[in-house]
């Protein structure tokens, strides 16, 4: 274990190097990543601005949800990388090359690449965030400091659970299908807002199949004092995440093993 | 002007064969639109003074972003940028058609043809099933009118010129970086929020009104789409067609000069 994690940080220490070799393009990527994501929140803004509150929540309040979301799928965004264009390698005949090397492969696809560039949309969820947090919408106690925390890593468990599916599916398909999106994306889009505004149906995908609700919404609910979870349960959602990460994982270890390559 | 017309002519049929990317981008369309509705719903049920633009009518928007996403300038022809990066775009300027023709009659096929291909199931989706599944009020309703569908159809013909000037546009940006990723994430980002992508633009602050619909982007989508909903009266679909038709003329102009400027100062790398 100690080894693999050792040869995990070499693998991340290359794919870092390599991207600061051109410390511009670098710059301007992050730069580009940081606008991108700014349009989403232009939107809530100029919602809560038209409308005053959403069913009760207010705007530092959904801010919180947003600023939450937003960290942990850059997180999984940036780790996963390798699993997101990982049809490319099946289609290219690639994958055998990771087969032949006798490490797991999930540590050598995760080892592909860290992806830097993410951290423009990392900046702006902790960006906003803090704006959250400066408009008093948190009680700032060790107990919620603690159940964001858990919060960040259920769900950037959960999308790198999702990740692997995706590029588990591939296995399947060859080419990823679009379809995806709608649960990566998807998902994260839905989660930026309270998760009460959706239908029972939607509520009950979220938060049984994908437990995206659990994750991230009953956590910041919590903190926010919007819900009737008790501190110690809204802590413990977020192990859903964790759960559907391994999930994955072993739907994963499926999919290698009916792998045939493309490659004549 | 025959040239550019089998351009048109053999990337559109060439295009249509692509039916299974349409169905999967139908599916994440479908969702993306079901969930804007749902928020939307959620802000309207709370409000005490409703904007002008109603929740029906908002919900219609959203539809016709939807089904028509393909058509809306916020990204680029991948295959132009690999053009663009691997120096291939020298054979384009053998060609015995001009650059900026080329590539606009390129991306009047790109936005048409997907556009074609998915408008349809989705107007069916949203026009009939989500009212047999008992969710008639997240339907798209018809056009305001017969006028309103008419000027609806027009603008949506504006729209895709304006939309293609625009594409062009961002291609001769894409040129001028060198492919870098810079020009595509702006022009995502501005055309989208600008456009009524992100949220409906009359839902943005009354300040903001006239300049949004100043600008090019409201052309796109907005324009054609208050128009079907009846937020814009059917008779001033004039003014809209208008709108659009002189923005695509300044913004051809402008793309033609800057890639005149570009070809001229065009150093190939030979290998």
């Amino acid at each position: 274990m100690r080894d693999a994690l050792r040869l995990y940080f070499r693998y991340l220490g290359i794919s870092v190097r390599a991207q600061l070799q051109y410390p511009g393009s670098f710059a301007m990527q992050a730069a580009g990543q940081l606008l991108v994501t700014v349009i989403e929140i232009v939107g809530i803004v100029a919602l809560f601005d038209r409308f005053g509150t959403l069913r009760g929540w207010t705007l530092p309040q959904v801010a919180l949800l947003y600023g939450v979301t937003d960290i942990t799928f850059a997180i999984a965004d940036a780790l996963a990388r390798g699993f997101s264009v990982f049809s490319t390698m099946v289609r290219s005949g690639d994958f055998d090359r990771i087969l032949l090397r006798p490490r797991s492969t999930i540590l050598q696809i995760l080892g592909q690449e860290i992806t830097l560039r993410r951290g423009g949309r990392l900046v702006q969820g902790a960006a906003v965030l803090g704006w959250a947090a400066a408009q008093g919408a948190v009680a700032w106690t060790p107990a919620s400091v603690a159940i964001l925390a858990a919060a960040v890593v259920g769900g950037a468990c959960l999308f790198m659970g999702l990740f692997i599916l995706q590029a588990t599916s591939a296995f399947w398909t060859v080419e990823t299908l679009e379809v995806w999106n709608t649960v990566t994306h998807g998902g994260n889009y839905a989660s930026q807002y309270p998760m009460t505004i959706y239908r029972r149906w939607f509520r009950g995908f979220f938060t049984w199949v994908v437990p995206l609700a659990l994750v991230s919404f009953v956590p910041s609910a919590a903190v926010l004092g919007r819900a009737d979870a008790s501190p110690l349960a809204a802590g413990l959602a977020p192990l859903a995440g964790v759960a559907f990460l391994l999930a994955s994982l072993g739907v994963w270890r499926l999919g290698v093993r009916r792998y045939t390559s493309t490659g004549s | 002007m025959t040239g550019y017309a089998a351009v048109v002519a053999a990337r559109f049929r060439m295009l249509l064969q692509y039916r299974g990317a349409a169905l999967g981008g139908l599916a994440t369309q479908t969702f993306f639109g079901l969930v804007r509705i749902m928020i939307l719903d959620g802000f309207y049920r709370a409000s005490a003074t409703p904007p002008s633009l109603g929740f029906p009518q908002a919900v219609g928007y959203v539809w016709l972003g939807q089904a028509t996403l393909a058509l809306f300038p916020w990204n680029t022809d991948s295959e132009i940028r690999d053009q663009v990066r691997k120096g291939t775009v020298v054979y384009e300027l053998c060609r015995p058609l001009d650059l900026y023709g080329l590539w606009y009659a390129r991306a009047i096929a790109w936005r048409s043809a997907p556009t074609l291909l998915r408008m349809i199931p989705m107007f069916a989706f949203a026009a009939a099933v989500l009212p047999a599944l008992g969710l008639g009020d997240w339907g798209l309703a018809p056009p305001a009118g017969v006028g309103a569908g008419i000027a609806w159809v027009a603008a949506t013909v504006g729209a895709l010129f304006l939309s293609c000037a625009l594409t062009t546009l961002a291609h001769v940006g894409v040129l001028a970086t060198l492919g870098a990723d810079g020009v595509p994430a702006l022009m995502a980002t501005i055309a989208s929020l600008l456009g009524g992508m992100v949220i409906p633009l009359p839902l943005f602050p009354d300040w903001a009104q006239g300049l949004l619909a100043a600008l090019p982007f409201s052309g796109a989508l907005d324009l054609p789409a208050r128009l079907y909903v009846g937020h814009i009266a059917a008779a001033d679909a004039v003014w809209v067609l208008a709108q659009q038709l002189s923005w695509t003329a300044i913004l051809v102009v402008l793309g033609r000069w800057l890639l005149a400027r570009q070809t001229r100062r065009l150093v190939v790398q030979g290998g």
